[in-house]
Order: C-alpha cells, then structure tokens, then sequence
C-alpha cells in the first residue's frame, strides 16, 4: 500500500522543560476529512504548530507524501503544501480582503495553481462583495472565511483547520460547516481541529481523539459517533 | 533674531527661489535617508543607528567611482547598490543576531559599526575633506524660475529623489512584494506558514533601507565636502524626520524632511541661532501632541 499523503510518526514536542505531545501518531489519505478531536488543551493547537513547523518535534517525524518535512523551516513546510489556518483568525487587518488573499498566493508543491482569486469569490460569495474592505473590519466570521480563503491560494495539499467554529454565532457555524463540506466535496485534504464534536460529525470522514498529548483513539467518524464510551471519556464537556 | 532679513529675502524672488531650492535639496536628502530609516523599523522593528555611516559609505563610494571613471551614472549606482550590498551583510552577519534583544545591545552594535566605518574611511580616503564637484553631465547654465536662478544638478536632486520616494511608495503599496513586507511588519509567523521566506525578505528589506541611504549619500556628493563621520548630523536630523513624521510612514517622512530642510534654509536668514532649536522643538510639540507622529499608525491596543 502506498503512503499516506501526511503521516505523523511517534512525534514528541516540548515547550522549554514541559513536554506537550507524547508519541502522536496519525495519518491522513488524500481526499479525507479527519476531525482532530479533544479537549480543551489536549494538544489539538500543538499538533497542528507541530506539522506546520511552528513547534517543531523533538523527536519522531512528519512525513508529506513520504517525504520527511519536520524540522524544515514553516515556510518550507507550506510550500512542501501544507497550508495552516491558526486558531485565533489573523487576518492581516490593514489589508484589504483582496490584498489578504494576494499575500496568501503561490502555486501548489507541483506547479499548479487552481485556486486563483476568481475562484476563490466563486466559492466564497460574501467575501467577492467585499473585496476592497480592510479585513480587520470584518466580522468573526468574515475573518474565519477569509483566513480560508487566503490559504486556499496558496494552492495546499492538506489544509489544517484549527477550531474554525470557535466564538460564532450558531447561523454562522452553520456557515463555515458549509462551506468545510464543500470543499471536502471538492477533494481537498482537510484535517480539522474541533472541541465541537457535533460540529464535526456532519462535516469529517474520520476521526482521531486527542488526550492529554497522547493519540487514544482512531476511527471512522460513524464508528465514532456510535462509540458511547469514547465520547463521554474522551469528549464530553 | 533677523527677521527683516527674513521678510526682505521672501520679498525678492530671487533670494526666495534660492532658499526654496536649498530647502527642497535639504529636504529630499533627508527624505532619502529617513525613509530607508523608517522601512527598515517599520518592518523589522530594529533602530539602525548606523544608517547615517551608511549615508557617508554611498557618499564616498560615488567619490571614488567618479574619480575612476568621471562618469556621475556610474558613481550614483556605486553608492546606491554598494552601500545595499553592505547593508544586506550587516543585516544578515551582524543585525540578524541582536533581532529581539534590548535596544541598548541594538545601539551598541551599530554604534561600533558606525566607529570602524567612519576608520576605514579614514584609512582609505584619508582624514582630509574630500571635494567630488560638480559632474561634467551637470555643468550646465543655471535654470532660471521667477527671477532666480538653481543650479542644473539641484533640479535633478529634487527630481531624482521625488521619483525615488514615489517609487518607494507605489511599490510598498500596490506590489504584491509591498503587500507582503507590509503583512511581514504585522505579522512574521503568519506570513511564513503562508510560504514566504521571511529570513530572506528581512535581509531585502534591509537592503533596500541602506541602498536609500547609499542613494543619499551619492546624490549629496557633488554639493557637499566629504569627511568621515559626516553622517552622525545626518542621522539625528533623520530620527527628527521620522518622530515628526511617524515611524514607518514614509509620506510621513517626506512631509517632515521638507519641513526641516525649510526651516534650515528659512532659519538660516531669519533665525540662525535658533535652526536647530526650533527643530527639536517642532519634534517636542509632536511628540507631546501626537506621541505617534503626524503619519504614524497609533500603536495597537
């Protein structure tokens, strides 16, 4: 069998003398959906710090079509085509939403360069009616949309969506679930950080359980919703 | 205090267009310089105390390429490129090791840059005032505006530097490389998971800073006597500019260098004992009424 297209192998990460991520293990096909599931500070922004070369391992690695990216400098990393969406939404506000998305552009790790800002307004709607609007002006979930987009253009692999959901309103939530399943439906890799299961059981294909830095649990995510024990132990608020 | 002096010299157009032509050459040259000053804080968030020796180096570059070849073209790149190559170095061998440490290591480094530029220049050119001329290119009759009379190459200094500074402008603006360092002055990290080489563009950007200076420093050359540490006067009347104008606004910048190069060419009738007093004084009045300067961003709360 082939390699994954991203694989997590027994990666440790420290933040000075304390250790955060304990052996983590996972792997993501080409066209899934993996909710990164956990609580509060299991680890879910940690993970992603760590494949985007934020907080590098210490040890263990990150492979990207079997190639070893860890330890490469973020920018790298994102051309390697991992395309990071932070947790917190940072847009850079004194540019305009149209600017936001130009610095974002590059081609893909092949050449290719299928998301253009054209297509872009296509699949974002809301955001071609505001173009010229400086983005630290736009509202939470405006800004969410838009930290999407602009990594969009940079033409990823796999994209990591850390809490896109995090402090919406519900109608808005309903939005960005949208719009995730879209482009799922589209084919592009996605691994999605969520405390929200709910959030995530229409949206992912499959699912992994972050506890306490440790990986606890792999599965589909129908065998997860099913799955009583792991939900109340591992998930439960 | 003259000031009938002052009165008689805006009276007579002659005398007015001159000072006018001092003020504008004054103004841009400090514009050059403090723009590339403020780029360089606005995007890496470092004061780079040796940009005036790097004004002096450009000068002395041009100096030296027009004493070889007699050619003013030939002179203005050596002191515009030689002095940005100098300045991508010092950012990448020297500079790039003090990012985020205190502001007193940051003086001290450049502090002792500006020390063994201003000795080589005196091991290599000499201690002596040094005097380029005029170009052969510019010995041209004066032009003539309203009665009064500037000297070719002044037009040109004016001119130069007003394209340079709008290019500088358009540039940051409306490039997508300008739209990447100014995400770059906002947010680094992010800008790097997006695929950019930050470490590169700090060193460019750096480069682009000093090659202002250098680009200074060359079209000062012909119209003022070289000696080493010329560029320590520069440099304050530059952090003059910049607090007037507001860091890392570079119409700021602009705004502020022709309001000093006014009041040193104005000043220099009316009030000359009291030129660099009222300088700093403007610089007080803004930094009381507008901590952030005319132009500059309020800082983030």
């Amino acid at each position: 069998m082939a390699e994954p297209l991203l694989k997590i192998a027994g990666a440790d990460v420290f933040y000075g003398a304390s250790q955060i991520l304990f052996g983590v293990d996972f792997s993501v096909e080409k066209g899934q959906t993996m909710a990164l599931l956990g609580r509060n500070g299991a680890g879910k922004s940690t993970t992603f710090k760590m494949i985007a070369g934020l907080a590098p391992p210490s040890r263990g690695e990150v492979r990207l079509a079997g190639e070893t990216v860890s330890g490469k400098p973020p920018y790298r990393i994102a051309r390697a085509g991992i395309g990071y969406v932070p947790e917190d939404r940072q847009v850079f506000p004194e540019h305009t939403v149209d600017d936001n998305l130009i610095v974002g552009a590059k081609k893909g790790p092949r050449g290719d360069a299928h998301w253009t800002t054209e297509r872009i307004y296509e699949v974002f709607p809301i955001l071609a009616g505001m173009k010229t609007r400086l983005a630290g002006r736009l509202s939470g979930g405006e800004q969410q949309m838009l930290t999407i987009a602009r990594t969009l253009m940079g033409n990823p692999d796999v994209i990591l969506l850390d809490e896109p959901s995090e402090g919406l309103a519900p109608i808005i939530v309903q939005a960005i679930a949208d719009l995730i399943r879209r482009l799922r439906d589209m084919g592009v890799t996605i691994i999605l950080a969520e405390q929200n299961m709910h959030f995530c059981l229409g949206i992912a294909t499959h699912a992994t359980v972050v506890d306490k830095g440790q990986i606890v649990y792999r599965a589909t995510i129908e065998e997860l919703r099913h799955n009583e024990e792991i939900k109340s132990r591992y998930l439960a608020v | 205090m003259n000031l009938e002096a002052l009165a008689s010299c805006l009276s007579t157009s002659a005398c007015a267009v001159t000072q006018v032509s001092t003020a504008l050459i004054i103004g841009m040259l400090l514009f050059m310089v403090a723009s590339g000053l403020s780029l360089i804080f606005g995007v890496l968030g470092v004061i780079n105390f040796a940009h005036g020796a790097f004004y002096m180096v450009g000068a002395y570059f041009a100096y030296a390429a027009y004493q070889a070849t007699e050619s003013f073209a030939v002179a203005f790149l050596a002191g515009a490129l030689g002095v940005g190559l100098i300045g991508i170095l010092f950012e990448r061998f020297i500079m790039s090791r003090v990012y985020g440490k205190d502001v007193l290591m940051q003086l001290l480094v450049c502090y002792a840059a500006i020390l063994i530029f201003d000795d080589l220049v005196k091991i290599i050119a000499g201690p002596e005032y040094k005097m380029m001329g005029m170009p052969e290119a510019f010995a041209l009759p004066p032009l003539e505006f309203g009665g009064g009379f500037v000297p070719a190459y002044y037009v040109f200094m004016i001119l130069a530097s007003l394209a340079i500074g709008i290019g500088l402008w358009l540039a940051i603006e409306k490039t997508r490389l300008g739209k990447i360092v100014r995400a770059l002055a906002i947010n680094p990290p992010m800008v790097s998971a997006l695929g950019i080489n930050t470490t590169m563009l700090y060193a460019g950007v750096f480069g682009v800073g000093s090659l202002l200076a250098g680009i200074a420093g060359a079209l000062a050359a012909p119209t003022r006597t070289l000696t080493p540490g010329m560029g320590l006067s520069i440099l304050i009347e530059s952090f003059i500019v910049t607090v007037i104008g507001g860091m890392g606004s570079i119409v700021g910048a602009l705004i502020a260098a022709l309001l000093i190069g006014f009041t040193r060419a104005f000043g220099a009738i009316g009030f000359p004992l009291f030129v660099d007093g009222l300088m700093f004084a403007m610089m007080a009045l803004v930094l009381i009424l507008k901590p952030s300067g005319l132009l500059g961003r309020e800082p983030a709360r």
